[in-house]
C-alpha cells in the first residue's frame, strides 16, 4: 500500500501538551493575553493545535469595537432595505449593499438613508482597519521583531484608502467609494473600467496583475519547494536560513540545474513579500490616476501606441445566422 | 480518529484495496470524460459561435446547438389569412355592417372581417371591436392599428432591417403573441430598497428589470421612457476639465443595467454589437450597433406618443402597481430573447391593411 506521507493536504505532525504560554518579557504581554488556551485536533490539521491565549491590547479592542460597529450598521441598513424581513434579507443577501451619497452631494454629509449611514460606517472601518495596523505594528514592537508584517498589511491598506477615501475627496464625491456589498461591489468594478475606457490599457492595472499572479507562482513554487524537502528537515526554514543543510542544497539544486538560477531560503522570502507587496501598491496608483488624471485609458493607449488597430472591416454584412428554424419552412409546411 | 472496532477490524483483515481502487478511478475517469466529451460535443451544450468582428478580437456570439435548432413556440399559433383581392362588386364595410369601426369602414367587408378575425386570434380577445362595442379595448386597439400601421411604413429602417428583399414588418402578433396583455411589457418600478433614497433605493436588488442583477431596476425608464443619454465614456485621453464629468459611477451602473437587459431582450452578448476593448467607439462597433440605436429611438415613441397617452383609457388592473402607470414596451416585447422576433416571419405581406397608413395595396 503506498501511502507517501508528506503528500498529504493537512499537517502530519501535532503536538498536543502543557499549553506554551511564549514570552512574558518587560513589556508586561502576559497581563493582557487574554482566553485559557485550549487544543483542537481539527485546528492542528491545519496550522498550531493550540487556539490561544490572545493578545488584544487596547488598541485590538478599539478595532473589534470599530469594525462590529461597521459590520451592524451595514448589516441594519440592508435589513432596513428589505424591510426588516429575515427571509427577503437571506433570500437578497447578495444582492444588497450599503451605497455611498448620491453623487449631487459631493463630499458634503447627505441624509443618513442616501449615504450617510456609509460615511458613518466608513468612518468606523476606517478606524478598525488603522487600529488593527497599530496593532500589527506594536505586538512586533513587543516581540523585537522586524515590522515587515505591519508595512505588508500597510500596503493593503493603501489600495483601501485609495479606493474608499483618497480618491473620493480627489473627484470631489463621496459617490465614487466602492459599495458595501456582494454583487454591487462587483458591479462597481465592472462600472469603474467600462466608465475610464477599459482599466486594462491602465499600465499600472498591469503591474497589479503581474505581481498578483506571481505571488501565485512564487507561492507554488516555494510551498511546493520546502514540502519536497521536508523529508530532509527543510520546513525548518529558519535553521536552513543560517545553518545551510542538505534540504537547503537539494532546493537549491533542483531549481538551480532546472532553470539556472535559484534563490536562498533567505532571498525566496524577499521575492515572495515584494511581490505580494507590489501587487496593491501598483493597484493603488493606477484607480488614484483614473478619473483624476486619465479620463479614458483605451485613448490613452492609442496614443501611447500600445492599442493595436485591426485591419479587418467593420462594415461587413449583417449577420446571417438568427438562430431557429427558418420561419418560411413553417410557414410553407402548413 | 475511527472507532476501535473499525481499526481493529481493518487490522484483522489486511486486504489491498490498491488494485480495485485504481479500477473504480480508472473506469470512473474514463465515464467522466465521456459524457463531458458527448455532452459538449454532442449532447445539450454543443455550441456554435458566430464571429461578428476582425480576427483576434474575441468578437462572437456563442449560443447553444439545441437553442438554435428550436423554434419559437410561438410562431405555431401564429394565424393570417390571405387578401381578399377587390373587385368592382366589392362592398365597402362602412355601408353593410352596422357599428363598424369607423378606422377601417373603408376597407372592403371580406377585408374587414378578415382583420377582425386576425386581430382577434393575435391579441386573444375573442370579442375585439364587435360592432357596436365601444369599450377600453376598441380604443386601444384603434390607436394600436395606427401605430403598428406607422411602424411599417415609416420604422422600416428597424422592422425591416438585415432581410434584403423580404418583407418583415410587424402586426399585433409581433408584441401580443395571442395574450390580451402582451409578455414582457414593463411597468415603472420606483425605489426597490426600503428605508432608503437615491442611488441607495433604485438598485441593489433581483428584479426582473435589473434581470436579476445587483445593477438599477429603473434602466428602462430612464433610456427607453425617458431620453437620458446612455454614453458613459470621455472621448478625451486626458482629464482636461476637472469640473466636467461625462457620467458617474451611478450612471454607468444604470448603462450596464440596460446593456444587460438589451443582451438578454435579443439572446446576444457584448460583442454583438461592441468589440468590448472600447464601447464607445462607433469605429469598432458592428452594423447591429446602429439597427438597435434605431430601435431605441423607435421604442421611446412607441411608449411616448402612443401608450402614455392611452393611460387613462386602461381600467386600474391594467395599470402599473406601483404608479399607475401604462404598460410600456421595450426590446423584449417584440424580441422574446431572439435576435429577430419569431426568425424573421413575415407579418407583413399578407396585411396590406396594416402595412400603410394610406389606401392598403392589394395585389
Amino acid at each position: 500500500m503506498i501511502r507517501p506521507e508528506y503528500q498529504n493536504i493537512f499537517t502530519q505532525v501535532q503536538v498536543q501538551g502543557a499549553p506554551e504560554y511564549g514570552m512574558d518579557n518587560e513589556n508586561n504581554m502576559a497581563e493582557e493575553r487574554a482566553f485559557t488556551p485550549g487544543f483542537s485536533s481539527l485546528a492542528g490539521w491545519f496550522g498550531n493545535a493550540q487556539i490561544g491565549p490572545l493578545y488584544l491590547g487596547w488598541t485590538g479592542l478599539v478595532s473589534i469595537a470599530t469594525g462590529l460597529a461597521w459590520f451592524v450598521i451595514v448589516g441594519l441598513n440592508m435589513l432596513a432595505h428589505v424591510g426588516w424581513s429575515i427571509p427577503e434579507f437571506l433570500r437578497q443577501l447578495f444582492w444588497l449593499a450599503q451605497e455611498p451619497p448620491s453623487p449631487e452631494y459631493g463630499l458634503q454629509f447627505p441624509p443618513l438613508n442616501d449615504g450617510g449611514w456609509f460615511l458613518i460606517a466608513s468612518f468606523f472601518l476606517l478606524i478598525s482597519v488603522m487600529m488593527w495596523w497599530v496593532r500589527s505594528y506594536q505586538l512586533a514592537v513587543m516581540h523585537k521583531m522586524g515590522k515587515h508584517v505591519a508595512w505588508a498589511f500597510l500596503a493593503a491598506i493603501w489600495l483601501f484608502l485609495v479606493l474608499g477615501l483618497f480618491r473620493p475627496i480627489l473627484m470631489g464625491s463621496w459617490s465614487e467609494a466602492v459599495p458595501y456589498g456582494i454583487f454591487p461591489h462587483l458591479d462597481w468594478t465592472t462600472a469603474f473600467s467600462i466608465r475610464y475606457g477599459n482599466l486594462y490599457y491602465n499600465p499600472f492595472h498591469a503591474l497589479s496583475i503581474v505581481f498578483l499572479y506571481g505571488s501565485v507562482l512564487l507561492f507554488a513554487m516555494h510551498g511546493a519547494t520546502i514540502l519536497a524537502v521536508t523529508r530532509f528537515g527543510g520546513d525548518r526554514e529558519l535553521e536552513q536560513i543560517v545553518d545551510r543543510g542538505t534540504a537547503s542544497e537539494r532546493a537549491a539544486l533542483f531549481w538551480r540545474w532546472t532553470m539556472g538560477f535559484n534563490a536562498t531560503m533567505e532571498g525566496i522570502h524577499r521575492w515572495a513579500w515584494w511581490f505580494a507587496v507590489l501587487t496593491p501598491i501598483t493597484g493603488g496608483i493606477g484607480i488614484l490616476l483614473t478619473g483624476t488624471v486619465v479620463d479614458n485609458w483605451f485613448l490613452w493607449a492609442v496614443e501611447k501606441n500600445f492599442a493595436p488597430a485591426y485591419d479587418g472591416a467593420y462594415g461587413y454584412e449583417a449577420f446571417p445566422g438568427t438562430g431557429g428554424v427558418p420561419a418560411t419552412a413553417v410557414m410553407e409546411g402548413r | 480518529m475511527f472507532p476501535k472496532w473499525y481499526d481493529k477490524w481493518n487490522k484483522d483483515n489486511p486486504t489491498n484495496v490498491l488494485g480495485p481502487a485504481i479500477l473504480v478511478g480508472a473506469a470512473g475517469a474514463a465515464i467522466f470524460t465521456a459524457g463531458i466529451w458527448w455532452a459538449v460535443w454532442d449532447g445539450p451544450y454543443d455550441q456554435q459561435s458566430m464571429q461578428t468582428g476582425p480576427r483576434g478580437t474575441g468578437m462572437h456570439v456563442a449560443r447553444f446547438v439545441t437553442d438554435l435548432n428550436t423554434q419559437d413556440p410561438t410562431i405555431a399559433n401564429y394565424v393570417t389569412f390571405p387578401p381578399v383581392m377587390p373587385t368592382e362588386d366589392s362592398q365597402r364595410a362602412g355601408d353593410v355592417i352596422e357599428g363598424v369601426e369607423p378606422l377601417l369602414a373603408d376597407l372592403t367587408v371580406e377585408n374587414y372581417e378578415r382583420l377582425i378575425e386576425g386581430m382577434r386570434s393575435w391579441t386573444g380577445i375573442p370579442d375585439l371591436l364587435e360592432p357596436g362595442l365601444e369599450n377600453y379595448q376598441t380604443v386601444v386597439a384603434r390607436s394600436m392599428i395606427q401605430m403598428t400601421q406607422e411602424l411599417n411604413e415609416f420604422w422600416g429602417a428597424h422592422v425591416n432591417q438585415n432581410i434584403g428583399e423580404r418583407n418583415v414588418g410587424v402586426s399585433c402578433y409581433t408584441c401580443h403573441r395571442g395574450e390580451p396583455v402582451p409578455t414582457h411589457s414593463w411597468f415603472k418600478l420606483g425605489n426597490v430598497n426600503m428605508a432608503a433614497a437615491g442611488w441607495s433605493a433604485n438598485q441593489n436588488r433581483a428584479t426582473v428589470q435589473s434581470q436579476f442583477t445587483a445593477l438599477p431596476s429603473d434602466a428602462l425608464e430612464k433610456y427607453l421612457l425617458e431620453d437620458n443619454p446612455i454614453n458613459v465614456h470621455d472621448l478625451d485621453a486626458r482629464v482636461n476639465d476637472a469640473t466636467r464629468n461625462p457620467a458617474t459611477i451611478q450612471d454607468t451602473y444604470r448603462t450596464y443595467s440596460l446593456m444587460n437587459y438589451f443582451s438578454n431582450a435579443v439572446g446576444a452578448n457584448c460583442t454583438y454589437c461592441h468589440n468590448t476593448r472600447a464601447f464607445y467607439d462607433p469605429a469598432q462597433h458592428t452594423p447591429q450597433w446602429t439597427i438597435a440605436n434605431l430601435g431605441i429611438i423607435m421604442v421611446q415613441e412607441i411608449n411616448n406618443d402612443w401608450l402614455v397617452p392611452l393611460t387613462d383609457e386602461f381600467p386600474e388592473n391594467r395599470l402599473g402597481p406601483v404608479f399607475g402607470d401604462v404598460a410600456k414596451v421595450a426590446c423584449a416585447t417584440c424580441h422574446k430573447g431572439y435576435q429577430q422576433p419569431m426568425h424573421r416571419l413575415d407579418m407583413i405581406s399578407d396585411w396590406p391593411e396594416l402595412a400603410t397608413t394610406g389606401e392598403p395595396f392589394y395585389e
